[in-house]
């Protein structure tokens, strides 16, 4: 079956507050796709896109209801279809693609059995014909081994396979509309361009129709021929991939790619350089039990040098893996090292929080990736912030509130929001609580775990001005870990590449990016998506240089 | 989940931007919450007032007939020795929910201190407390109550005692479990690096966050005791006379249940609405959190 034309008029889902108030979270939202087209869905966190992806089902999620509209699949309209014929629609004709394949498979099932659950389901093929179809899948999407893979559970195969595994099991009924909902999100870039090419090949041959919903222009760039720009459920921007990438017309759009687009060197020329603050020698941290020669049963970082001066900030980069949050709890006091030294400001820091004097906790501050994690839900915000003045610095009431306040308006925040609990803020918000938090205590270094990464592209865009202002006006020094290179160049002078724990590459920002040493350096930055098209097809293929890496 | 589809509806820029606490579906009204409520706040103030409002006193026998049923003088009917079962019930009420309020309470506040303890302390600590407490979840609550009381006699501190060491290890074990979760969180690991004592990230990190499960933990601890304080005393071996609690009542008068006796459904009805009115609250109030969760 090829794929069939799509049109969408009027689409409207409403939701229901905990007040009882109906509103609208798709307004009136139209497209239509021609047979074989690929349309991308881009917005912000909650701007309707999944909403919409997944009314395309005739689905609307609990507390949600498509309010009014049509949806035309080929002949078929499907909002008015009874839920049998729903059914039959959804795995079969209409396939969907999620976001965390981890999450969507069944850990106790094998694979085989489940890519091919939705053909034998809607009694397309039988058992034989489905799994012959399968595994040519597996080959078209580039799986290893694949008569063997379908026989491994999910636990056995690595995230971006898993991820091409949920493509086969979309693909299987050979659907009319594939809608991959931010397929590619969750993996490491170096992942995400062997799944994106993998996608592309087989949406491409099969002629299928297929909606793309990400909230990142440069991998829709490579994989959408139109885009339809969303933002509070409603249609903002709609046209070509290349008007929008060349002229876009809605100031939202421009504002979506400039934020796609950081500044190669937002911070300021390094600053003068101070005394040295954190040296770090030969450090290994592990976890587990440790042998007779005292190193750890599962051992993250090994012989890792480094060397951070007052004022300077020092990006670390690496996939998932890596061993780079590792690093930073290993500074803070929560992973101890085995072997090795840390030395902040001329001292040896105790492996474990338990040695630490309360002035080196104090002058070294982490900041965790998941704002929502690291503000405690039960807390105001104004509790928050005064915890630390109370732990560090003898002030009265009225010095801490003014403190407070002051801590407010370094991170922009109004002082209105004082009174509220983490939960009633949005996420961005958080997340300037959650550094100002850290600035409370006058901290000499700042370890930033992530800090962006959880956040959309707009507000993550923004928090990263705000740290380059912080570093130019507080003087604080930064250990800044991230898997994004972009943010690493914008924020900081010098970078190290950790690669399954080691560091294979150090050095200033500008030379490391510009002229990678280290194959796997050369993989990584050669792995970023880049906003425009065609750019996926000039990428060599990177699967050689896989081994190269390991030797 | 409906969180963000609602928040981002306003520009996440926007410093005022307030997100409403997310709920699956509008409930104007929860009929099960407030069936629950009125039961459980029904019985609670019979417990408390109770004794003050019984028309007659607790052991006089006051009518010719006996296991009479319902009537104008005695609406709840007579019991096997002639005494007024609706003084009787409103008389027992206390001990039933006061004991097994006590003991609830007791069982929680034990289980919840040793829970965080155990959580937070060195391995060497956790690990004792965990297998004593082991040790003392493998006993069935029934059997030690018996032996309890044929050992040490009847008395009503023995019988919360006996509850509180047949309930306690539960609560330790569900309270171990949510601090040890919440012991793995960010801002707990943010107030270790700050340098705070163990104390400090038990009372005010630690607890508040996970006050609300170990409360409907305690209601339903409170549920079992009701029901084995009862048990005991069906078994003659709960309070004594001439105390008299719902459960005793039952026992007293299981002659009258061939003839139906209002005496014996009285209390029984009693003990039911109790604590099927406590179950029911609990649900409703824990069924509401999930929505909140996400």
């Amino acid at each position: 079956m090829l794929g069939e034309s799509l049109e969408v008029r009027d689409l409207c889902v409403t939701a229901i507050t905990p007040d009882g108030d109906e509103i609208e979270i798709v307004k009136q939202v139209g497209f239509s796709i021609a047979q074989g087209e690929v349309l991308a869905l881009i917005g912000e966190s909650g701007s309707g896109k999944t909403t919409i992806a997944l009314s395309l089902l005739g689905y609307a999620r609990r507390g949600c209801r498509i309010a009014g509209g049509s949806i035309r699949l080929g002949d078929s309209s499907i909002l008015d279809l009874p839920p049998a014929a729903l059914r039959n629609l959804r795995g079969h004709r209409v396939a969907y693609i999620a976001q965390s394949a981890a999450a969507s498979f069944n850990p106790s099932k094998r694979l085989m059995d489940q890519v091919i659950e939705g053909a034998l389901r809607h009694g397309v093929m039988s058992r034989r014909e489905a799994e012959a179809k399968a595994v040519e899948l597996f080959r078209e999407l580039a799986l290893p081994d694949p008569e063997g893979i379908g026989s491994r559970y999910p636990h056995q195969v690595s995230g971006g396979q898993l991820q091409r595994l949920m493509a086969a099991m979309a693909l299987i009924t050979d659907p009319a509309l594939v809608i991959l909902d931010e397929p590619t999100t969750a993996l490491d870039v170096t992942t995400q361009i062997e799944v994106l090419r993998a996608f592309k090949r087989v949406v491409r041959e099969r002629g299928t129709t297929a909606i793309y919903v990400s909230h990142d222009l440069a991998v829709v760039a490579q994989m959408a021929d139109r885009v339809l720009v969303l933002n509070g459920g409603e249609t903002q921007e709609q046209g070509e991939i290349e008007q929008i990438l060349d002229r876009p017309n809605h100031p939202y759009t421009k504002s979506l790619l400039e934020a796609a687009r950081p500044e190669q060197q937002l911070s300021p020329p390094p600053l003068e350089r101070g005394d040295e603050l954190l040296r770090i020698d030969d450090l290994q941290v592990g976890y587990g039990t440790r042998d007779a020669q005292g190193i750890p049963a599962k051992v993250v970082l090994d012989d890792i040098m480094l060397r951070l001066e007052s004022g300077q900030a020092l990006g670390v980069i690496g996939e998932s893996g890596s061993g780079k949050s590792t690093l930073a709890m290993a500074v803070a006091g929560l992973a101890a090292h085995s072997r090795g030294e840390v030395v902040f400001n001329g001292q040896a820091l105790s492996a474990t929080l338990r040695g630490r004097t309360p002035d080196q906790f104090r002058r070294i501050q982490m900041v965790f990736q998941s704002a929502d994690n690291a503000l405690n839900p039960a807390h105001s915000i104004e509790r928050i912030l005064t915890r630390p003045l109370r732990t560090y610095f003898k002030l009265d009431a009225e010095e801490r509130r003014r403190r407070v306040r002051e801590l407010m308006d370094l991170v922009k925040l109004p002082h209105s929001l004082l009174s509220r609990r983490p939960g009633e803020l949005s996420g961005g918000q958080k997340q300037r609580v959650n550094l100002a938090r850290a600035l409370a205590a006058k901290p000499d270094l700042l370890l930033c775990d992530e800090v962006t990464s959880a956040l959309d592209t707009v507000v993550g865009a923004a928090i990263l001005e705000l740290l380059v202002e912080l570093r130019s006006k507080l003087g604080v020094s930064l250990l800044f870990i991230s898997h994004d290179i972009s943010t690493v160049r914008a924020l900081c002078d010098d970078v190290m590449v950790l690669y399954k724990g080691d560091c294979v590459e150090s050095g200033s920002c500008a030379s490391v990016i510009s002229s990678p040493q280290h194959p796997y350096t050369q993989r990584l930055i050669g792995s970023v998506p880049e906003l425009r098209r065609g750019w996926l097809e000039s990428q060599p293929s990177f699967a050689s240089l896989e081994q190269d890496c390991v030797a | 989940m409906n969180n963000s589809l609602l928040d981002s509806r306003r520009p996440s820029s926007e410093p005022e931007s307030r997100v409403s606490a997310p709920q699956r579906h509008a409930k104007p009204f929860n009929l099960t919450r407030w069936v629950g409520a009125t039961l459980v706040i029904f019985w609670l103030l019979v417990a408390i007032f109770g004794p003050m409002l019984a028309p007659h006193p607790v052991g006089a026998l006051v009518a010719d007939k006996i296991y009479s049923g319902a009537s104008a003088a005695f609406p709840l009917g007579t019991d096997y020795l002639g005494r007024d079962m609706l003084s009787r019930i409103l008389t027992g009420a206390r001990y039933t929910v006061g004991l097994a309020l006590i003991a609830a309470l007791l069982s929680s506040l034990i289980g919840a201190s040793l829970g965080m303890l155990a959580a937070l302390a060195p391995r060497w600590l956790d690990e004792s407390v965990s297998r004593l407490n082991d040790a003392l979840i493998s006993i069935p609550s029934k059997m030690l109550a018996l032996v309890m009381v044929s050992a040490f006699g009847a008395s009503i501190p023995l019988l919360i005692l006996t509850a509180v060491i047949s309930y306690a290890p539960g609560a330790f074990r569900i309270s171990r479990s949510l601090a040890a979760n919440i012991a793995t969180l960010e801002y707990v690991q943010v107030a270790r690096t700050r340098g705070e004592g163990k104390l400090y990230i038990a009372a005010v990190e630690v607890l508040p966050n996970m006050f609300h499960p170990v409360l409907t933990d305690m209601g339903m601890r409170f549920v079992f005791i009701v029901l084995l304080l009862s048990g005991m005393s069906f078994l003659g071996l709960g309070v004594q006379p001439p105390m008299a609690d719902l459960g005793s009542l039952v026992r007293e008068n299981i002659g009258g249940l061939s003839q139906g006796a209002l005496a014996v459904i009285g209390p029984a009805l009693a003990i039911g609405t109790l604590t099927i009115g406590a179950n029911l609250l609990i649900d409703s109030l824990s069924a509401n959190r999930g929505q909140q969760g996400e």
